[in-house]
């Protein structure tokens, strides 16, 4: 392996880096919003949002993000709907990361004994209050680890952003590898970026679950 | 003057086409406390879960003080407020130490201040014994420690009546009584009161009135003294003879008696 290839290149990969983990935050962030939203609409069975909610949720898990992102990117436009790459990028990974969430936040809820919410229901809290106090403390503690496992999984899927030509680290990668060869050390350099964003992640995944164990509820 | 706090008016309710309660009526007035008694799905549970809501009756009407409660879909959680209930399987929120889960109600629903709330918490815990407890999370208590908070946590949202649905039912047998002595104690307090539960000599000692209730019906009430020990109804006397067994030293028992 070329070490000297490698250093030169440290700070493309870099940028590369910056925008898989700019990105991928953010679609995380928009996911775990829709994911919860999702999530409520369902628990509370609000009439009509809900069935949509439902709908979403499989079509956004049964169909590939690199479709999702030809779909925005390419036919959308077609019709008249434009949006930059980057917001293609953020709607893409949302989409598809809500519904992914919105079935980790379901398992938590559905954990959380019915009696805990009539326990919070009889010392007359609101249905917001007792949401916010009783059930969705004990719903995130059982869905952390389906979450962590989300978090990890829409960070990865972001290397299909380079489809939609932004210098993501794959697209980093991609531009060195058919310019110059050195398909080895371009390779090694994108897995172990891949490593450093990804291992710290789960790492504190772990450190989360540990931590819950030891407070373990339990009644 | 009226001085009825809880007033039950014919009310119906079914699961499945199955009538759980079928006519019931009721009043409890202020100070009082009502046992309600009955075999095994006749209803106890579901007429007390009628009563804050927590089922939704198909018909008659269910007033707390002169305010009808029964059929309102909004601001259910200002009529739960005023009524407290505790259940058979405590129900503490087990990520919240003693004190959170006592701060809860008080903070949030009635949005009082947490220092007066605190204060006031520590004093009912000294009462019932818990005192050492406070700051401890419910999964270190025992069961019986766990009822005592629950029943604090009721009491400090100051409701006009106190709903208890088989409290005691989970319990270790050495645990039953250190929490129906709160429950007498709060009797003493004059807190109104209704009282599920199987615990036939601690219903005769806390009881102003013993209901008794089977196949979704009043069959039977009265004061506790004549209810236990001269029921009128057949009913009410084949089920308080469940309570009781036969003696294996009582010879003419029966011919299942194989001991000559």
């Amino acid at each position: 392996m070329d070490g000297a290839f490698i250093l030169a290149h440290v700070p493309d990969y870099l940028s590369g880096a910056w925008v898989t983990l700019r990105f991928g935050l953010y679609g995380v962030a928009c996911s775990l919003l829709l994911g919860l939203l999702c999530c409520l609409l369902r628990y509370f069975r609000v009439p009509v949002l809900r069935q949509i909610a439902g709908g979403y949720i499989e079509l956004a898990r049964n169909t590939p993000l690199l479709v999702q992102l030809f779909f925005l990117y390419a036919g959308l436009p077609r019709v008249g709907i434009k949006f930059s790459a980057e917001a293609c990028a953020v709607i893409g990974l949302t989409f598809l990361g809500g519904a992914y969430m919105a079935e980790a936040f379901r398992s938590g809820i559905e954990s959380v004994d019915k009696t805990q919410v009539e326990a919070g229901a009889c010392i007359g809290l609101t249905m917001g209050q007792n949401i916010r106090y009783v059930i969705f403390p004990q719903a995130l503690a059982t869905a952390i680890p389906a979450l962590f496992a989300n978090v990890i999984f829409l960070i990865k899927e972001t290397s299909v952003f380079s489809v939609l030509a932004m210098m993501d680290l794959m697209n980093v990668a991609d531009t060195l590898r058919t310019s110059g060869g050195r398909t080895v050390e371009v390779l090694f350099m994108l897995m172990v970026t891949y490593l450093l964003i990804l291992l710290p992640v789960s790492v504190l995944a772990t450190l989360v679950e540990r931590r819950l164990r030891y407070t373990g509820f339990g009644n | 003057m009226n001085d009825t706090i809880l007033h039950v008016q014919d009310i119906y309710k079914s699961f499945d086409g199955n009538g759980v309660l079928r006519g019931v009526s009721m009043e409890i007035r202020e100070g009082e406390v009502v046992v309600i008694v009955g075999p095994s799905g006749c209803g106890k549970s579901t007429l007390l879960r009628c009563i804050n809501g927590l089922e939704v009756i198909d018909s008659g009407s269910i007033y707390l003080r002169d305010e009808k409660i029964s059929g309102r879909t909004k601001d259910l959680h200002l009529v739960r407020q005023k009524i407290g209930m505790v259940f058979q399987s405590y129900d503490l929120f087990p990520h919240m130490k003693v004190m959170d889960n006592l701060l809860l109600g008080p903070t949030k629903a009635l949005n009082k201040s947490k220092t007066e709330v605190e204060k006031e918490a520590l004093e009912m815990l000294e009462r019932v014994g818990l005192k050492e407890k406070a700051y401890a999370l419910p999964r270190t208590l025992s069961g019986g420690q766990k009822q005592r908070v629950a029943l604090v946590r009721a009491m400090l949202m100051r409701p006009e009546i106190l709903l208890l649905d088989e409290i005691t039912a989970a319990l270790d047998p050495e645990m039953v009584s250190e929490v129906l002595n709160v429950v007498i104690d709060l009797a003493r307090g004059g807190m109104t009161m209704a009282i599920v539960t199987h615990e036939m000599r601690f219903a005769e000692a806390v009881a102003d009135r013993v209901v008794f209730l089977e196949d979704g019906m009043i069959m039977e009430e009265g004061k506790p003294e004549e209810f236990f020990s001269a029921p009128k109804t057949q009913r009410a006397q084949h089920f308080l003879q469940s309570f009781t067994y036969a003696s294996k030293r009582d010879k003419k028992s029966d011919k299942n008696n194989f001991e000559d």
